[in-house]
């Protein structure tokens, strides 16, 4: 793992240093921010009818009606923001040659990997730190359930560390980010709706369909449910992917 | 201190390399001299561990370059043909990260990166964004990253490529300082530039290595003929008839200027003596009598192209 902290640093003041981190936080936040303003001001129409109906006062509850969908809404503009900050990682420097300085300095291709996977994460950290006044506000409003906060936040954390593992593969397999972004979120986007196509398939494939799928797996996290069967599937998706991503760098060994 | 054995690589079914063997020794200064697409990029990048070969063995101060990848990685400070460099960061910034890679102490990195600049001559440039300086200062700081932790082998692939002719000089006087306590291997496609930094050349053409010596011994083993310039005023016919009479002179020219000839002897025979008696002696007046030198450029030019036809009988 040698030189993981160096190209952790230089990963992190690139993407500070280029306006694309910026343009995404802005916009994921505008986007999320609306989100949450959406399902509030529902939820407080709801609840107003609900004075009326006793027994629609009973259904009401804030995890199903503001935070899933919250969460929900988030994972699905992670699912598009995403590829746009890992397109580049490897992608670029092979572009402009620095790849050639950087697996000639002695670092491990190991090291090189992680520190950009690290880096990444970091950023999406940051994006998911700057939604945190919202779930502030709701505490102002009412009493959330934090647990439930506690889980979702965490299942997005997993959730877009495999979006990160995937786009690191993606922009190792091609000298141009455009591409790297196009293959990182097409794949993206049929792991997250290839559960749908359970009841398509025979029963077998359809289970096999619905396990893989991004989503299934963070339906639970956003209704606050922990379960360690989710939390292993993120694992090894974006192990993985960042073993696939090393076999790549390798195979400049023994490719012509 | 870099030893290479019958290397060879492809690049799928194009060879670039084929059975190339070497060695350079401790403070050498090599220049691989060749065409472009001769395969000198090709065999630096081999001996940087960037790739490995398709066969054959590089080993750098006894480390192969393959299993010892890191370790030797760290004893060579290279700069890549074109100058790859991080655009968006400060010189500084940058080799910040360089000198962090390269495993310099925390507590010596700053005093590190201010000894390379200055080398360099680019501590004006430290809090510039490197994609906003000049050509000229992006070499420098390309060099300046390959010198920190103070490498013993600099490996430089075009070193001048691209550059304005003051900027050249620099670089080469640069180098030339550099390689008073390192051995350097550089390529180049421009043979004055070799000759006047390196110590030995290595000619390499079509991924083979046609040649090896210093520049001094390749010029007098290679020169074939002497030609001599000679300018008289006098009859043509008569002075053409009179000098291919003489003994050792295989050929007579008039060139394109007036009352002057090119006039090819035999190898190792100076005839100019004889030749100013004789055209003393028939009263023509001698204005110039020069022993023409055979320059590094014609060398390369016959190696080049000499052996072409071995090379299709393969």
């Amino acid at each position: 793992m040698k030189g993981t902290f160096t190209v952790y640093r230089k990963e992190l003041y690139r993407l500070f240093a280029s306006p694309v981190f910026y343009v995404v936080a802005f916009i994921f936040l505008a986007l999320v921010g609306y989100f949450f303003y959406a399902s509030v001001a529902y939820y407080s129409l709801v609840s107003f009818q609900a004075g009326s109906e006793p027994f629609l006062a009973q259904q009401l509850n804030l995890t199903d009606m503001v935070l899933e969908p919250f969460f929900g809404s988030i994972s699905i503009v992670l699912l598009l923001m995403v590829p746009l900050i890992t397109m580049r990682l490897f992608a670029e420097e092979k572009k402009t040659g620095t790849a050639e300085l950087l697996f000639t300095y002695p670092i491990s291709d190991r090291g090189a990997v992680l520190g950009k996977f690290c880096a990444a994460i970091s950023v999406l950290v940051l994006l998911l730190a700057g939604t945190l006044p919202a779930m502030i506000l709701l505490e102002v409003l009412a009493s959330p359930p934090w647990p439930t906060i506690i889980g979702g936040y965490l299942g997005l954390l997993l959730m877009s560390s495999a979006f990160v593992s995937l786009g690191l593969l993606a922009s190792s397999l091609t000298e141009n980010q455009i591409i790297a972004g196009a293959l990182s979120f097409g794949a993206l986007l049929l792991l997250w709706i290839i559960g749908w196509a359970e009841s398509l398939a025979s029963p077998i494939l359809g289970s096999v369909f619905k396990y893989i799928s991004l989503l299934t797996h963070f339906d639970n996290f956003a209704k606050g449910i922990l379960d360690s069967r989710d939390v292993l599937y993120y694992l090894l998706f974006i192990i993985l992917f960042l073993f696939s991503t090393l076999r790549i760098l390798e195979s400049r060994q023994w490719r012509g | 201190m870099i030893e290479v054995e019958n290397l060879t690589k492809f690049y799928g079914t194009l060879p670039a390399l084929r059975q190339v063997s070497f060695t350079v020794d401790q403070g050498e200064i090599v220049g691989f001299l060749g065409p472009n697409g001769a395969g000198k990029t090709t065999a630096l990048r081999i001996l940087t561990c960037f790739m490995p070969p398709t066969s054959g063995t590089a080993r750098v101060a006894g480390l192969d370059c393959q299993q010892r990848s890191l370790e030797v990685r760290a004893k060579i400070g290279y700069v890549p043909e074109n100058v790859p460099l991080y655009m968006d960061m400060t010189t500084h910034r940058f080799l910040t990260f360089a000198a962090a890679a390269k495993r310099v102490p925390r507590s010596r990195q700053r005093k590190e990166i201010g000894r390379v600049m200055e080398v360099c001559d680019i501590t004006s440039v430290a809090d510039r964004i490197i994609g906003h300086l000049s050509r000229g200062y992006r070499q420098r700081i390309g060099i300046s990253q390959a010198l920190l932790n103070d490498p013993p082998i600099l490996v430089l692939d075009e070193p001048t490529i691209g550059l304005d002719p003051t900027q050249i000089v620099e670089i080469r006087s640069l180098i030339k300082e550099l390689g008073t306590e390192r051995t350097i291997i550089l390529s180049s496609h421009i043979l004055p530039e070799v000759s006047q930094i390196c110590q030995r050349i290595l000619i390499i053409n079509k991924g083979q290595i046609v040649a090896t010596d210093t520049p001094a011994n390749l010029t007098a083993q290679l020169q074939r003929n002497l030609r001599v310039h000679l300018e008289v005023e006098g009859p043509e016919n008569e002075v053409l008839k009179n000098l291919s009479g003489m003994a050792g002179i295989l050929d007579v020219k008039p060139t394109d200027g007036p009352n002057t000839y090119l006039i090819e002897t035999r190898r190792g025979e100076d005839l100019r003596p004889e030749l100013a008696r004789t055209v003393v002696e028939h009263g023509w007046r001698l204005r110039e009598l020069k022993l023409q030198d055979l320059s590094l450029e014609d060398i390369f030019m016959q190696l080049v192209t000499d052996e072409e036809p071995g090379e299709d009988e393969e």
